[in-house]
């Protein structure tokens, strides 16, 4: 059995520990911080120290941690001070549920984030944070990270204001997130980059601009999430200049994504203040994508996009074309209804509204443009439920390229391609930790 | 009679006590503590000062300082290099030095009440001790206190209000943060997974190349290094091992001058092995391809911190340059470096200002 946190015997728990989350159990919804009973060391007292608030309590019981401590937070609302880090490994920080215990960030003075975990083998269970100043919870470099029914929130709703990450693991391998919620980030909510051997399941993503984002990264699974009334719902993206690109083996299936209505609140310059409101999975210069047995409802943009890279870069390395993505087995309603911004502008002048379910830009390299597409490398659509006379998905090939260019030779196709090749069944993620994520972690 | 014996007893403990601090000779460097990592409860334990609320160092215990220094608000550093006697760091032009097991780097902040007169009234905030333990580099903040008469170890950091008069005789103040002990590690950690270990950031050649004023006189601190026998294998003229611009140097090229800029107060993390390598931004003097040090880069994950600019270095737009607004903000969710201070650096935003400015579209 792979060893995991949770399963650390909580007699682990060293002394200093123990008095955290005993010092501040009391239930305090709204009330002013607990105050700790008492400083573990108390003859530390000159010059002002942090004092005994819940900064001070928490933070020193995550820099005493041993490995495989548990840390218990007690119900309770935390008003933090200051951000909070962990760099120890195989800890466990668990709260008495994600309504319960709360840190909240309203008056952070300091820190970029407010949780960051900078060691591997930790699993962050059964808490909120609330209103960070920066991203809510981020994981750097970690060898193992489960979140699981933890919730990320800004809880004065979309604003560009809020912090870009809600749950932000990066340039990690082995990722479960699992029946956890992300709200009001004003980027993702939950985002998963340059990282590899992922799973994020059950969980529920809302108000956010991205609902849902897994960029740069390798071997993912997002199934069983919901992600609504974000600008869009699931983004699977690669971007250059990243020490880790080539994002390739990303399965999206039985999600539910709908009424992605919230319009686009991202500060700009970040990659997704380009997407367009109402934008259900949205598929940009990965290879291997399987998006299968999703239901895509009341998408006002479209319910699939797959496109190029659309910036000027300078990188020799990266590819900025998506091939090899499979679209099949999903159910499509009422997509396409109101196209947002200049992209979906652009799509609208050349398919009309309502947009098709699926939407793929045509953007190839010159030489597949002229040779044709590669085995494998195409854009394949299976079958799908949606709004053609048929009764299958409908589908455009915006033909791009000749958009721009060549304007009399542009010719867009409403017929799915038949490229060569086909569906690659990808094998998906299996994470060392998951067999040990408890029964009760798929209960939303 | 009982009384009296006491007092004696009691004057002669005295008398042993002022005579044992007299003694310098007895301020050896506590080298087992270092390398067990076992950091005394004050900053008086390692014994690295003959005189710590002067800043004199004792015997093997050398002062050192950078070209240019990290901001951090405004604070004076007093550093000072302790190698254990007998050992010694192979000279490096690339990296920073590796300094063995037992060594320590010590770190003062402190302020002047006013810095037209830097030497008087003097108030030490913290000392930061960087001890190479047998397990690896280990960060130790130390906060004095009011009085000045220690300084504790405070794993969690503290903060402290501190005002002073500033170079140009206006009144400053800030909220002081200490940090703790993983904000430590933030900055100096390197790698990822299970792998990561903490390093040094400032004793490389390049930061230190240039002539220190030694109680002794002038004197390049790689030659002196050399001769105090720390350091062996570094080139005979100073001339041929790598030298950063000082940031402050009007007469220095001002591109030299940014990137130093840059380098010490960002290159520990935006590195390829830093924890900022996720962004793609690296800003060590050594990067020579300007996408990669920023010039026309795209944000990857800055969020509000892009003030709603589409490149890190925008080339003569200073002021629609992601770097220059997150250089000039003070909020926790904007302000970059993200750690080690509270206030804005004018004069560094002035010169990062400057050399977007003048860099061709």
């Amino acid at each position: 059995m792979p060893t995991h946190a949770l399963f650390a015997p909580v007699l682990a728990l060293t002394t200093a520990l123990a008095l955290a989350p005993a010092a501040m159990a009391q239930p305090a919804p709204d009330a002013p911080a607990p105050e700790a009973a008492q400083s573990p060391d108390a003859t530390q007292s000159p010059a002002e120290p942090l004092g005994t608030d819940a900064y001070t309590a928490i933070q020193e019981a995550l820099l005493m941690a041993e490995p495989g401590a548990v840390i218990e937070l007690g119900p309770g609302r935390y008003e933090l001070s200051d951000g909070l880090s962990l760099a120890v490994d195989d800890v466990t920080i668990k709260g008495a549920g994600m309504d319960k215990t709360i840190l909240s960030f309203r008056s952070q003075k300091s820190g970029a984030e407010g949780v960051l975990v900078e060691s591997s083998g930790v699993t962050l269970m059964d808490f909120a944070v609330e209103d960070a100043k920066g991203d809510a919870i981020k994981i750097v470099g970690a060898d193992g990270i489960s979140i699981i029914r933890v919730r990320a929130e800004w809880t004065n709703g979309p604003d560009p204001l809020n912090g870009a990450y809600g749950l932000y693991p990066v340039a990690s391998k082995n990722v479960l997130i699992d029946g956890s919620i992300a709200r009001g980030a004003s980027d993702a909510g939950i985002y998963v980059g340059q990282s590899d051997n992922i799973i994020v399941r059950n969980s529920l993503a809302e108000f956010n601009v991205a609902g849902i984002e897994i960029e740069n990264s390798y071997v993912a699974d997002v199934y069983d999430n919901v992600a609504t009334r974000n600008t869009g719902g699931i983004l699977i993206f690669d971007l250059p200049g990243l020490p880790q690109q080539g994002g390739h083996s990303v399965r999206v299936f039985d999600n539910k994504v709908f009424d992605n209505d919230t319009p686009n609140f991202a500060p700009a310059g970040n990659i997704v203040g380009g997407v367009p409101m109402g934008t259900g999975v949205m598929v940009m210069a990965n290879s291997k994508v399987e998006v299968f047995n999703n239901t895509i409802e009341n998408n006002a943009t479209t319910g699939v996009l797959i496109v190029a890279y659309p910036n000027e870069y300078e990188d020799e390395q990266y590819y900025p074309y998506p091939e090899g993505v499979s679209i099949y087995g999903n159910t499509f309603t009422n997509s396409g209804f109101a196209p947002d911004n200049e992209i979906g502008e652009l799509v609208s002048s050349i398919s009309g509204t309502p947009v098709p379910d699926i939407v793929w830009d045509g953007n190839i390299p010159l030489w597949h443009y002229i040779a044709g597409i590669p085995e494998n490398r195409g854009i394949y659509i299976g079958d799908n439920k949606g709004s053609a006379e048929d009764g299958q998905a409908s589908f455009i090939d915006l033909d791009v390229i000749p958009y721009f260019t060549w304007s009399w030779f542009h010719s867009p196709s409403r017929t799915t391609p038949a490229h060569a090749g086909g569906v690659d069944k990808l094998p998906g993620a299996a994470l060392p930790q998951d067999q040990a994520a408890v029964g009760g972690s798929t209960e939303q | 009679m009982k009384t009296a014996r006491t007092h004696l007893v009691a004057a002669i403990t005295a008398t042993l006590l002022a005579l044992i601090a007299a003694q310098p000779a007895q301020a050896d460097v506590a080298v087992d503590a270092i390398i067990a990592g076992k950091a005394p409860k004050q900053l008086s334990g390692f014994g690295f000062f003959a005189d710590a609320v002067a800043q004199q160092p004792a015997d093997g215990v050398l002062p050192y300082d950078l070209i240019t220094p990290l901001f951090t608000d405004y604070a004076k550093k007093h550093r000072f290099v302790f190698v254990p006697e007998g050992q010694s760091a192979p000279y490096n032009p690339d990296d920073v030095f590796a300094l063995p097991v037992g060594s320590a780097l010590i770190k003062t902040f402190a302020y002047p009440a006013d810095m037209r007169m830097p030497d008087a009234n003097v108030r030490l905030v913290e000392t930061r001790v960087l001890a190479h333990t047998q397990k690896g580099w280990r960060a130790y903040p130390y906060v004095w206190n009011a009085e000045m008469t220690a300084a504790d170890l405070k794993p969690l950091g503290a903060k402290q209000d501190i005002s002073w008069i500033d170079a140009g005789g206006a009144e400053k103040s800030t909220r002081y943060l200490v940090p703790n002990m993983n904000q430590c590690r933030s900055c100096h950690v390197k790698g990822l997974g299970r792998d990561r270990q903490m390093s040094p950031i400032g004793p490389e050649a390049k930061h230190l190349n240039h002539d220190y004023p030694y109680a002794d006189g002038l004197a390049n601190q790689l030659t002196r290094w050399t001769k105090a026998g720390i350091l062996t294998g570094a080139p005979e003229n100073p001339d041929d091992a790598p030298r950063v611009a000082d940031w402050a140097d009007e007469t220095a090229p001002i591109d030299a001058r940014a990137r130093a800029y840059l380098d010490i107060n960002c290159a520990h993390c935006h590195m390829p092995d830093g924890p900022a390598h996720t962004s793609g931004l690296y800003l060590d003097t050594r990067i020579t391809d300007p996408a990669q040090y920023g010039i026309f880069k795209r944000p990857v994950a800055a969020g509000r911190g892009s003030g709603g600019f589409d490149f890190d270095i925008a080339p003569g737009e200073p002021d629609h340059s992601i770097l220059t607004y997150r250089l000039d903000s003070a909020d926790p969710g904007i302000m970059m470096p993200e750690l080690g201070r509270t206030m804005i650096h004018d004069e560094g935003v002035e010169l990062i200002r400057e050399w977007i400015a003048q860099m061709e579209d």
